[in-house]
């Protein structure tokens, strides 16, 4: 019987090694897995390199990672922000590599790793320092730039629902970055907040299927963070 | 003169937004624009992490922190509106999907250069989000700004100093001074405010532009 299905957090980042890459979803809070990124703080693994839009908004989840000092290189778009305090610190100090990507281009670079592309051309970034020292090409008279998928070792992703299988739905802006990161890790850990029977799951409305996806752990609302206020969808 | 204030700049855009359009309005100034678009028009704004058919904010008490807009900001959906993933909502953008975006600007080129990411200074922390996505993609890109910055130099510019967010991608720059077209003919002056001259608003700018049949302004 295939049983992606978990009990715990713990269980659900083990095996993450030092030098890993991981993926974590979210934008700003709202998709962010604050409870599998508490578990892989208290787990331990160092020295990696994190995949996401942002680099952590005030003292927890991804900035308490970051504070924690177990990251050397951050891939993001949108680092700055007004509570991004820990990641400033660390960035002024020289303490944490940034590579700063456009956000189309993260997404197109993250949905490319999954979809086995090799690489692309973008006109996004044409002509701008963040294109730089890449390989361009006209094509059709207008400029692109060559883009290469970023593949990773663990993505950690917030979904609303799951069930054994591995197939997820998500809930409003809380999708975000989930369903293509889910797609370009070798092993991507779900946290839901219900775990349902087969077959529950509407088959035309799965957005992630199982076959992207590892482990699924239940992590009831918290009261904080981006489940503030939120009703049952 | 009469500048306009932000309200009436937002004012000012929303009247060009029309019936139909999708439209992406940047973090900041643009995105006043959604107070003011006229009720009778059904527009459909789009929101780089993930919503087509954005709505306004919810009333007090009735946030949902699933559902924000790129500034982060709680909003609602309209009826008929849809969420799906980043790479979906940037391929709406770079595939030439929305038919306008509205962006603020640092600094506006002559030939419509766009300059609204980083400022250059050594110790500040590059951001960039999505706007180098939209600058590219949108089928009409408008720019709103302050005509001039708090020293009273011209954020329209022979050659953007600061670095570039795209090259050649605005359509149209709106100000609290003027509306101006980036046209192959150069920066051509649709309107201008109240007691401002054509000359004058050349001076201010110190680039050339030339005037289409100037309108009173707002």
């Amino acid at each position: 019987m295939i049983n992606k299905i978990v009990s715990t957090v713990e269980e659900a980042v083990a095996g993450i090694n030092d030098g890993a890459t991981v993926m974590i979803g979210g934008f700003g809070p709202a998709g962010q897995p604050a409870e599998l990124i508490d578990a892989l703080v208290a787990q331990g693994a160092k020295d990696l390199t994190i995949v996401n839009n942002n680099a952590g908004n005030g003292e927890t989840g991804l900035a308490a990672l970051l504070k924690a000092r177990r990251v050397r290189k951050i891939i993001c778009s949108f680092p700055r922000q007004v509570d991004s305090q820990v990641f400033d610190a660390l960035y002024r100090s020289g303490d944490i590599e940034l590579e700063l990507v456009p956000q189309g281009n993260l997404a197109e670079r993250i949905r490319a790793a999954g979809a086995g592309i090799g690489g692309f051309f973008t006109p996004t970034a044409y002509g701008t320092d963040l294109a730089k020292g890449k390989e361009t090409r006209l094509i059709d008279g207008r400029g692109y730039v060559l883009e290469f998928p970023i593949h990773a070792d663990f993505a950690l992703i917030k979904a609303e629902r799951g069930d054994r299988w591995g197939n997820l739905v998500y809930r409003k802006t809380a999708r975000n970055f989930g369903p293509i990161m889910a797609t370009a890790a070798r092993c991507a850990v779900v946290q839901v907040h219900e775990i349902v029977e087969l077959g529950a799951l509407d088959p035309e409305a799965i957005v992630t299927p199982g076959i992207f996806v590892k482990r699924v752990v239940r992590v009831e609302r918290s009261a904080a963070g981006s489940d503030a206020g939120v009703q049952a969808a | 003169m009469n500048k306009l204030n932000r309200d009436q700049m937002a004012a000012r855009v929303a009247r060009d937004i029309p019936e139909y359009a999708v439209v992406n309005l940047g973090i900041g100034l643009p995105t006043l624009v959604a107070n003011h678009l006229p009720r009778d028009r059904e527009i459909l704004l789009h929101s780089e992490n993930g919503v087509l058919g954005m709505g306004p904010a919810p009333a007090a008490g009735e946030e949902d922190y699933d559902l924000i807009n790129a500034g982060k900001q709680p909003v609602t959906l309209l009826r008929g509106g849809s969420f799906f993933h980043h790479a979906d909502s940037f391929g709406m953008m770079r595939g030439g999907h929305l038919d306008f975006c509205v962006l603020g600007a640092f600094q506006v080129s002559a030939c419509g250069d766009l300059a609204n990411w980083h400022t250059g200074v050594p110790d500040a922390i590059p951001a960039v989000g999505g706007a180098m996505d939209l600058a590219i993609g949108a089928k009409q890109v408008f720019v709103m700004m302050e005509h001039l910055t708090k020293q009273g130099e011209s954020k329209i510019v022979e050659h953007c100093s600061y670095p570039l967010t795209g090259v050649g991608c605005v359509d149209r720059v709106y100000t609290d001074l003027a509306v101006i077209d980036v046209t192959p003919q150069g920066l051509r002056v649709l309107e201008i405010v109240d007691g401002l001259s054509f000359d004058e608003l050349v001076r201010l700018s110190g680039v050339p532009m030339w005037r289409a049949q100037a309108k009173a302004y707002a």
